[in-house]
């Protein structure tokens, strides 16, 4: 493992911390206010380590809801991960199994996010995403301890705009990515299928028929192009 | 701790690590065919987008252009940032910045 990389990875992902941490504190609030105990809430934080799915399944808990439904309902909002992971294998193909293993748990959002930028910079590094999900995997469980300690005593942080933070650096990743006209195209297609899914379809799902819909449009657009040539 | 939701925590971690392994585990150790792979690029911008749109633009779950809607605004702010090229911190930071200050006038 190269420290230094590692480190690297680390420090490239405290910016994007700012806008997951309000979500921990919010986590760690909302979850005691479903019932859940303070040991519970933590545990979920520390093994799930998946902020939407964890928010989605808090009410479930509060509904008892049951182990299926409640199981079922996370492995489709995470559905999203088998894309990421895709687009992400190729890099990692001389890489141990564990090690894949162990990569693969910390693969989030913000850290996938991370991790692609830093592919499309300088290559791959297996130490820079192990320090981009270390990062991660220490604010969302450090944040949702805090949200645990404040508890009821302060107001849902989110309520004060503070969720904007994530969709903020998520721009910062996406519009250097926008460089030529497929990519414009992909973004275009993926944000309009979005909005109509993320409106007309209950869940999580606008989030994979998006993605799916906006990498068609890039094959199909990249295919005419070289057919064009 | 009750067992139960603990039991239930548990699967919880076991689907998500499904999600997050499988496509490793599956795609690993076989060559992925170059046309895959050329489609599997997009996925990046294609999901940073999904992510992002209905953030903005439906933040109460319906569609708004509305100049009132402070998640537009800011975020156009934080586009425009990004666009110069300026760091993700101050992209968020204006972002957030524009955020606060129409928040504070409508409340």
């Amino acid at each position: 493992m190269n420290i230094r990389q590692f480190r690297e990875g680390m420090i490239d992902t405290i910016p994007i911390m700012f806008g997951v941490f309000p979500f921990g504190l919010a986590y760690g609030i909302v979850a005691q206010s479903n019932g859940l105990t303070a040991g519970e809430t933590l545990a979920m934080s520390l093994l799930v380590f998946a902020g939407a799915a964890q928010f989605v399944c808090l009410p479930m808990f509060a509904e008892s809801a049951g182990l299926a439904m409640i199981s079922l309902t996370a492995l489709l909002i995470n559905l999203r991960h088998l894309l990421m992971g895709a687009s992400l294998a190729p890099h990692m193909t001389g890489l141990s199994m564990p090690l894949k293993a162990l990569l693969s748990f910390g693969m989030a959002d913000e850290t996938y996010a991370i991790t692609i930028r830093r592919i499309q910079q300088k290559g791959y590094s297996p130490a820079y995403q192990l320090g981009s999900n270390t990062a991660g995997y220490c604010t969302w469980t450090l944040s949702t301890a805090g949200g645990i300690l404040l508890g009821s005593h302060i107001s849902d942080p989110l309520s004060w705009g503070l969720d904007f933070a994530m969709p903020a650096t998520f721009l910062a990743l996406l519009v250097p990515r926008l460089t030529d006209k497929v990519s414009l195209m992909v973004c275009l297609v993926a944000a309009g299928v979005s909005l109509w899914a993320a409106v007309a379809i209950p869940g999580k799902w606008y989030i994979i028929i998006a993605c799916l819909s906006g990498v068609a449009a890039g094959g199909l657009m990249e295919r005419r192009e070289t057919n064009a040539d | 701790m009750r067992i139960e939701v603990m039991l239930t925590i548990l699967v919880m971690a076991a689907a998500t690590f499904a999600t997050r392994f499988s496509s490793q585990a599956l795609l690993g150790n076989t060559s992925i065919p170059p046309w895959f792979q050329r489609l599997l690029k997009h996925v990046p911008t294609a999901m940073l987008t999904a992510l992002i749109a209905p953030a903005i633009f439906a933040p109460q779950g319906i569609v708004s252009f509305a100049i009132d809607n402070p998640y537009l605004l800011a975020g156009m702010a934080a586009a425009f940032l990004a666009y110069l090229r300026q760091s993700p911190i101050v992209t968020m930071g204006g972002g957030m910045i524009v955020m606060l200050t129409m928040r504070s006038f409508t409340i």
